[in-house]
Order: C-alpha cells, then structure tokens, then sequence
C-alpha cells in the first residue's frame, strides 16, 4: 500500500532543519518552534498498523507504522526538538539546529518504522547529524567528533552485517522481536549496544558528549541512547544478558560520575547510569518492567535535557564547566538553580518527581520476577544516584564555595525552555496516569502508597546525609578519569606507535641489503648504458641500417626454415 | 555603616539551623516506619528503616569504592593531549 506522505513525520523535522540554514530571524524561530509541534501533532493522527508503505529492491519498506511504544517514543522525541529549539536559539552557529533537527527526525523515523532497512537508513542519518552537531562547535570539538563519529560507523557496520545476515537466512526485513541465538542477531544486537553506550565501548559518550557547545549536549543527551533503548524494547526484550550489561552501566555511569569534576561528564556519566536503568527492565521483559523501561526513557529525556540545560546556561553565562571553577552562582542564577534542582531531584527518583513514577516500575518488574540480587542493586543503584548526580550537581555549582561568579539568568527564551521542561518533570510525578496512559502495556501499577514514599525518602534523604558527611572525600579535583576510551585514544597510539618503531628495527637490514643491491645495479647500469658503455655510445647511422638489414634477414630465414 | 553580609543562606546560623530541621526530618521518616505497613519483597526490606540504612551504607560503599579506583583512573587534565 503506498500511503500518504504528508503521513511521514520524520521528513518534517528534516526537512525544517534543512531549510533552517537558509532562514533568519523571527521566520527561521517560528520554522524551528513549530515544526517539532506540528510533528507532535502528526504523530497522534497515525492510527495502529502500517500507514506507508513503499516497494524498494522487492520488499516493502514499512515507514510509517502506528503502535503505542513508537507514538511514545516519537512523542518525546518531538517535546525535546521543541524545548531544545527554544533553548538553543541564541546558538550563533547554524548549522547546529539544522544537524540537531535532522538528527531528530530521524530519530523519528527509526521510532515509527516497522522494518530493518529503513531502520537502518535512519540510524546512520542519526549518526551524521549527530556528528555534525559536535562539528558545529568549532576546531575544540573536532578530535572528539571524529572518534565519535568513527564509534558511530563501526555501530552502524555492525548492525548492517547482522541485519544482512538476518534477511538472508529469515528472508524477513521485519523490525520485531528476535531471538538471540544466531550470529547475525549477535552482530544486531551489538551494534545497537554500541550506540546504547553499553560497556565495553560505552566512553564515546563521556568522550564526546561535554565538546558539544553549551545548547549541543542538550539535543545529543536526548536521542541517540534513548534510540537504542526503543530498538531493544521492540527486537530484545526479555534477553537476559541485558539485566547484566544494564547492572553494570548503572553503576559504571555512578563511579565514573561521583569521580568527575567538569559537571558536563558528570551529567554524560549519569545518561549511562540511567540508561543502565532501562536496559536492565528490558532484560527483565515483564509488561511492568518493559513499561518501566519505556516510561524511564520518556522521563529520562526531559529530566536530563532540564539538567543539561541548566550546565547550558551556566556554561552560556560563565564559559565555565568544572565544579572546581563553579560555585555559589544561587546568587544570581536564582531561575536555573530552581529548574536545575527540579531536573536532579526528578532524576534522583523524589516523590512527586517523574523519576519516582517510571524507575519506580523496573524495580517493580525487577520484584515481581522474584530477582532479589537485581533488586537490592536497583536500590543501592537509586541512592548512588542521588549522590552522583541529584545533590552532587546543584551542590558543586550552585552553592558549595562562593566561586565570586555572578553571571545573571540566561536570556528569557533559554529560561522558558528550562521552565517547561521543570513544569513536565512535576506535572508527569504529580499526574502519572497522563504518562501511564500512553505505555505499550496496561498499567496496573500504583507509584504512590504511603509504604513507597517514605521507603524513597529514607533512601534518597539517607544518601543525602551520607553525601554532607562523606563532603571532603568527595572534595573536587582538576582530574580527569580515563574510561575504556583509553583503549583507542591511548593504547591505540603507544600500539600504533610500537609497530612503526618495530618495523623501523626489523626493516633497517632488510633495507640496507636493498640499497646495496639497487646501488650494485645503478653501478652495473651505469658501466653498460654511459658515454663510453656499449649500449650508451651514440650509433652511427649506417651500423643501425646494417643491423635493422641483419634482423629482417634472420626473421625472413626463420620463416621460410621453420 | 552597616558592613556587607554574605547571603543569608550561607551564613552559619542558618546552616546550623538547616542542619537541625534536616536530622528532624530524618528523625521523622525513621519513625514512621513503625506506623507503615511495609510489604517486603525478600524479607529484609520490610525491617524498620531499612530504605535509610541500606541507602547510608550503600552511599559509603561507592564514595570509598570510587576513591579506590580514582586512585588509578585519575589522570592530570591534559593527558590525553601530551
């Protein structure tokens, strides 16, 4: 069936980013402010089942395909152009909205199609736009854009060599569940891994994510990772493998964080830790636990783009991003103190936050399933994260020492953005049922009993105490903590750099013997072709005729004798 | 003229008095646990104050966890770039 393309959401963002470029103004903000809602709107006009659907190569790309789980997804993801475009208008280069809304309707795009090639077309639109978002921000990015981007093909290398072997032995391009038994399913599934920011790769982001400018990481935070979390809700769920890599980027994303000192790899370590939060519900694979997963990574998108916000505007305001430099900007910044505490107590999981209503439900699903060890470290997992990220980022950059600092609040349009994504984080603790009433499964679940919410106090409030306590331990110093990217940005090197030096020491005899022969035979040249050699002496006319007379003779006697 | 104080949120009266609404309000959440009735998933969740302890305790384990590994992993500013 070939549907109707004014049905294709994606292309709206895309396309509006592109056309951004050329655009100025009021016109290029009122383009930018309403695409990512007109999209909004676009996406609950599609009904269930498939809405587009094109013959290519004689199979049938599925589009554009309606389900509760992609309209989620989709849904958020059009929020998060929207508050980033009103965020990011001051952003002086262009081309970084335009890549960011490119990079954004892609993510569409892989949310709302039902079959592995486009998923695939969308995935490496994601990984240029995103690239391109890093390159936006100048000569300072560009290294780390390049090892994201080069992190980001090898994914995507890998992903297609499953998908290929995939279709060749199912001969299905379906985008559904699977199981992991086979080669190629392997091959998928770490390829989509690799962009989840799963270990053992997982540091490209910590890597590129805080060389982004100020309004880039906002976007970046939101759609790559969060991609991949929908990507295995559909093709993994259940796998169990996943509880074990989500435990350990849960707490890979606390350690890494609470040793941190720029706020911005804080905030990049703490998108591990949550998206380990989400993996481990996948793994899990109970309706609780999958709706869990789903409901985090909605909450997650808006809480961490509040947060990366909030950094934005102090690193917009004072150029400054570690918490060694910060300090005592409450002064001052009174509007993104208060938006930035609602953002790290709503990722922190506080009651009447949306933290508390979506991660509330995969501890939930880690319970119902009888796995006490996955439960106990969900919860020591949930207080870590309060000390990593819920008190540690506001405390070291709005209050902690008095830096001297005074920058004023962000401009008014940068302060709205943050203040609608505050409002969402209260609005969605306060009012769970409009979030629940959009998850792939039914909800029977109740976040809020008097039971649940002092247990989450004592913790969070618990770990608050331990914070104040443990404060000179946690004291911040001009480091930074080398991760698995150590791998290629070091050992890579001293690796690479052996081999020349060993090839050096191999090759030096090999090559003498080779320069003596090449010399013995320019010396041997030499006496044959110069002045005086007999083939380098000038010939006179009548011994070539006599010569050319002595060929012809012998070819004609072979002839005629032969 | 009067001399110039610092915010009053920073001052130490208020810190000390900051302090004291903050044990309080542990001090209550510790003591409505004897009036919830909790259901336990594995047995020991359901102890009184379990949340505040295995929160405190667990907090402890990854700020000293984390200060051993920092002690490997910590690497002046400009490493990667000599």
């Amino acid at each position: 069936m070939i549907g109707n393309f004014m049905l294709f959401p994606a292309l709206v963002l895309i396309f509006s980013g592109f056309l951004s470029l050329f655009l100025r103004g009021n016109v290029r903000a009122a383009l930018l402010l309403g695409a990512p809602l007109f999209t909004l709107w676009m996406v609950w006009q599609i009904s269930d089942g498939p809405q587009l659907s094109v013959p290519y190569l004689g199979y049938e790309l599925t589009l554009v395909y309606g389900s509760k789980l992609g309209r989620l997804f989709a849904t958020v993801f059009s929020l998060m152009a929207f508050m980033g475009a009103l965020f990011a208008l001051n952003q002086r280069s262009k081309l970084e909205l335009g890549a960011a809304f490119t990079y954004a309707g892609a993510a569409i795009g892989v949310a709302l199609c039902k079959d592995l090639l486009t998923l695939f077309v969308f995935w490496e639109v994601m990984a240029v736009a995103s690239t391109l978002v890093l390159v936006s921000n100048g000569a300072a990015a560009l290294k780390a854009a390049l090892r994201y981007g080069l992190m980001h093909f090898l994914g995507g290398v890998i992903l297609m060599a499953g998908i290929a072997g995939h279709v060749a032995q199912t001969g299905s391009i379906s985008f559904e569940a699977m199981t992991l038994e086979r080669w190629p399913e392997m091959l998928m599934l770490a390829g989509i891994l690799i962009n989840a920011a799963a270990v053992p790769l997982g540091a490209w982001l910590p890597d590129a994510y805080p060389q982004a400018s100020w309004s880039g990481m906002v976007f970046l935070s939101a759609f790559t990772t969060k991609t991949s979390v929908f990507v295995l809700i559909v093709a993994f769920p259940g796998e169990q493998v996943l509880i074990w890599i989500g435990l350990f980027m849960v707490f890979h994303g606390i350690i890494w964080a609470i040793l941190e000192n720029d706020m911005r790899r804080i905030l990049a370590y703490s998108i591990i830790n949550q998206v380990g939060f989400m993996l481990t519900g996948i793994g899990i694979g109970s309706e609780v636990a999958l709706n869990g997963a789903a409901a985090h990574a909605f909450t997650h998108i808006i809480y961490k783009a509040l947060l990366l916000m909030s950094a934005g505007s102090v690193v917009y305001m004072t150029g400054k991003s570690r918490c060694s430099d910060l300090g005592g900007l409450f002064r001052t910044m009174p509007v993104t103190m208060v938006t930035g505490v609602i953002g790290a107590l709503a990722i922190s999981a506080f009651p009447f936050t949306s933290g508390f209503v979506s991660k509330s439900m995969v501890t939930q699903g880690a319970a119902d399933a009888h796995l006490s060890g996955v439960w106990y470290l969900l919860v020591a997992a949930s207080a870590g994260v309060f000390l990593h990220a819920g008190i540690k980022f506001p405390w070291f950059v709005f209050f902690q020492k008095d830096s001297g600092l005074r920058p004023s609040d962000p401009p008014m349009n940068m302060q709205v953005a943050m203040i609608i994504g505050a409002v969402l984080c209260i609005f969605i603790g306060v009012m769970p049922q409009s979030l629940y009433a959009i998850l792939p499964f039914y909800v029977d679940y109740v976040p809020y009993t008097f039971s649940h919410v002092v247990s989450q106090l004592q913790l969070l409030l618990f770990s608050g105490l331990a914070f104040f306590l443990m404060l000179g331990l946690l004291k911040r110093t001009e480091t930074i903590t080398i991760d698995s990217d150590w791998l290629w940005r070091r050992l890579g090197l001293i690796l690479a750099n052996g081999t020349v030096r060993l090839v050096v020491r191999v090759a030096a005899p090999v090559r003498h013997a080779g320069v003596q022969a090449v010399q013995a035979l320019l010396w041997g040249l030499n006496k044959t072709h110069n002045e005086k050699g007999p083939l380098g002496r000038p010939a006179q006319t009548g011994s070539i005729a006599f010569l050319m007379v002595l060929f012809l003779a012998i070819f004609i006697a072979l002839r005629f004798y032969s | 003229m009067k001399q110039q104080q610092d915010h009053w949120l920073v001052r130490p009266r208020t810190i000390k008095i900051l302090w004291i609404m903050f044990s309080v309000v542990l001090a209550l959440l510790v003591g409505a646990d004897f009036f919830v009735a909790h259901h336990p998933h594995f047995g020991v969740d359901g102890l009184p104050s379990f949340s505040a302890v295995f929160g405190f305790i667990s907090c402890v384990i990854l700020v000293f966890g984390a200060k051993a590994l920092g002690l490997l992993l910590k690497k002046p500013e400009d490493y990667y770039d000599r």
